[in-house]
């Protein structure tokens, strides 16, 4: 469904040293650094797909993202989504597309929110028919009801993405691109976006590419990732893979009734212990956690258990640490 | 075209929404019309009207003037295009599969009628029953009317097209400050806003009628009061359209342009 194939994008950023004297120059001559924005990037995606699309602040996804939508015009490389180049048949293109820039408004913020979906409907030219049932379905899945009639302005910041949302998605698009689409967002927002994002992509097999900071998103969500640092694509793989790579250990912390000895296990590194808890460092790839927990309960009567896997925030700490970025 | 239509109206509705607004705008065009009629009513009486612009002809000319002002400013402007621009909010416009000088044309023409439709029928209900020499007069004849309507109409989309041009130029300036008040500056005074363009020493009239400025305000309240006759008119509609046709085929071309170079600001 979507194929690049070594995209590049440089831009040019005018630069000078502080001070008056550098400013006075720089009024003369101005120096500029080319910085690779996106250096041969080259994936695939299929239909159906959510991907989550990550990787540090600068890193390029938001380019990519612009990229893909037809916004910007790469200086390398080929991109085809659905059989067209974005930036050459833009027009023809953006109708089989939605886009949520998380940072950004698309409503128009003085009037009631309904009215800039009936300007979409007119932009997209959607099918009378098709809006009200498309209206319907967003209003329910969204809980968009009071809403529709009230200014942008007076909406809370939760209520307006569920709005943007609704909106980059009237017009029944095959594939949609999100941009920070839970930033700032309180949990039941987030929880309510993300709850959306999954049924639609179920339901409709809407393609999902998703960019975020949040790793609960992409825990929630994406099935494949893909990350990107310095302009390069370095990861592009599942995340049970990723964490298969990295996070191999698991933290064990057992609460036990009271006993006076330090606890025995083989291929565990304690980590702490007092007379009622004691918390563990357990490597998969040694120990299975079964015997672990086997031989636990042979030396004390155990009270409760938690295993708690490594964040997927240190997995990518790790994974960006790694390569250097 | 459904969108374009759909865009103009939305602008207009919410035009329609700044009430407060339009009765400040109200006070102040009944104000400034009243100082500037004032003014020419105290040098006409010293006899130095020497010219062929009779001074109800001139009244009429302020008060159309003030009534129509958003029609004629070219500070009136959009900044939400400019913030669309500076700040990166562009990348949505681009998302749509519509062409953007149309769009953006629609929403520029809605802005101004609705400022305008609120203003102007207040202002006329006052200004029609002012005392002399104050009062604005009627039409000399239903054709000079319906002419006025017409080239006032086309004029607005003239200061529309001068108007997409210094919006476009926020994409190579990044501020709407400098070439939005240089441009409007001298584009109002070609107008006759400061100066009524009959008024002006000929040569300078010349000069007025080589820039669009003149197209949009000056004729049509000239048509109105019958001091442009109907041949005459017909012809001013002309130039209008080729200003019209000229102006939008730049803004096409350099927003074509722009869009080849474009960097959608910010992250």
């Amino acid at each position: 469904m979507i194929t690049l194939q070594g995209i590049g994008k440089s831009f040019k950023v005018a630069r000078r040293a502080a001070g008056l004297r550098q400013a006075a120059k720089a009024l003369f001559v101005r120096e500029y650094t080319v910085v690779e924005a996106l250096r041969d990037i080259t994936f695939r995606i299929g239909e159906g797909e959510i991907v989550g699309y990550i990787g540090p602040n600068g890193a390029g996804k938001s380019t990519s993202i612009k990229v893909m939508s037809g916004i910007l015009v790469p200086d390398t490389g080929t991109c085809r989504v659905m059989g067209f180049t974005p930036w050459k048949e833009r027009t023809a293109y953006v109708k089989n597309i939605g886009v949520v820039f998380g940072q950004r408004s698309q409503l128009w913020w003085d009037v009631p929110v309904i009215d800039s979906f009936r300007l979409l409907r007119d932009i997209y030219k959607i099918p009378a028919a098709e809006y009200a049932s498309q209206l319907t379905l967003l209003t329910e899945t969204l809980e968009l009801g009071g809403l529709l009639q009230t200014p942008v302005r007076q909406l809370s910041l939760g209520q307006r993405m569920r709005c943007e949302i609704a909106a980059s998605l009237l017009h029944g698009p095959r594939i949609l691109f999100l941009d920070e689409p839970t930033i700032g967002l309180d949990a039941v927002s987030k929880l309510a976006v993300r709850q959306f994002i999954r049924t639609i992509n179920r339901e409709k097999g809407v393609t999902v590419i998703l960019t975020t900071h949040d790793m609960s998103d992409i825990e929630a969500l994406a099935g494949r990732i893909l990350m990107i640092g310095k302009g390069t694509l370095l990861y592009d793989g599942t995340l049970s893979d990723l964490r298969g790579r990295f996070g191999s250990h698991r933290t064990v912390t057992v609460d036990y009734r009271e006993n006076p000895r330090p606890l025995e296990l083989p291929g565990a590194k304690p980590l702490s212990w007092t007379p009622e808890r004691a918390v563990f460092r357990v490597d998969t790839g040694q120990v299975a956690i079964a015997d672990v927990l086997a031989r636990l309960s042979e030396q004390v009567e155990l009270l409760d258990v938690a295993i708690e896997a490594k964040p997927v925030e240190e997995l990518i700490v790790e994974l960006y640490r790694e390569h250097r970025i | 075209m459904r969108a374009y239509l759909s865009v103009w109206r939305l602008r207009f509705l919410q035009g329609m929404q700044y009430r407060t607004a339009a009765l400040a705008g109200i006070a102040t065009q009944l104000f400034f019309g009243l100082v500037f009629i004032m003014v020419y009513v105290a040098f006409y009486e010293q006899g130095s009207s020497g010219s062929n612009f009779p001074l109800q002809d001139l009244v009429s000319y302020v008060w159309l003037q003030q009534m129509f002002l958003t029609f004629i400013m070219l500070w009136f402007r959009d900044n939400e295009i400019f913030e669309l621009i500076t700040t990166g909010n562009i990348a949505y416009e681009l998302c749509r599969p519509c062409g953007l000088y149309p769009f953006w044309f629609a929403k520029l023409i809605g802005q101004r009628l609705s400022s305008a439709a609120l203003r102007c029928w207040p202002i006329l209900a006052i200004v029609l029953f002012l005392p002399r020499p104050y009062r604005l007069s009627p039409p000399p004849s239903l054709a000079a009317l319906a002419l006025f309507a017409a080239s006032l109409l086309v004029g607005l989309f003239v200061v529309v097209s001068v108007s997409m041009l210094l919006h476009l130029s926020v994409f190579w300036t990044l501020s709407p400050t400098g070439s939005t008040l240089m441009v409007s500056v001298a584009g109002e005074f070609f107008a006759g806003t400061v100066i009524p363009v009959p008024l002006m020493p000929a040569w300078l009239q010349r000069v007025c009628d080589f820039l669009p400025f003149r197209w949009a305000a000056d004729f049509p309240f000239r048509v109105y009061s019958g001091q442009i006759s109907t041949g005459e008119a017909l012809w001013g509609i002309a130039a209008q359209l080729a200003w019209i046709a000229g102006l939008v085929a730049v803004g096409m071309l350099s927003l074509r342009r722009a869009m080849r170079r474009v960097v959608v600001q910010g992250g």
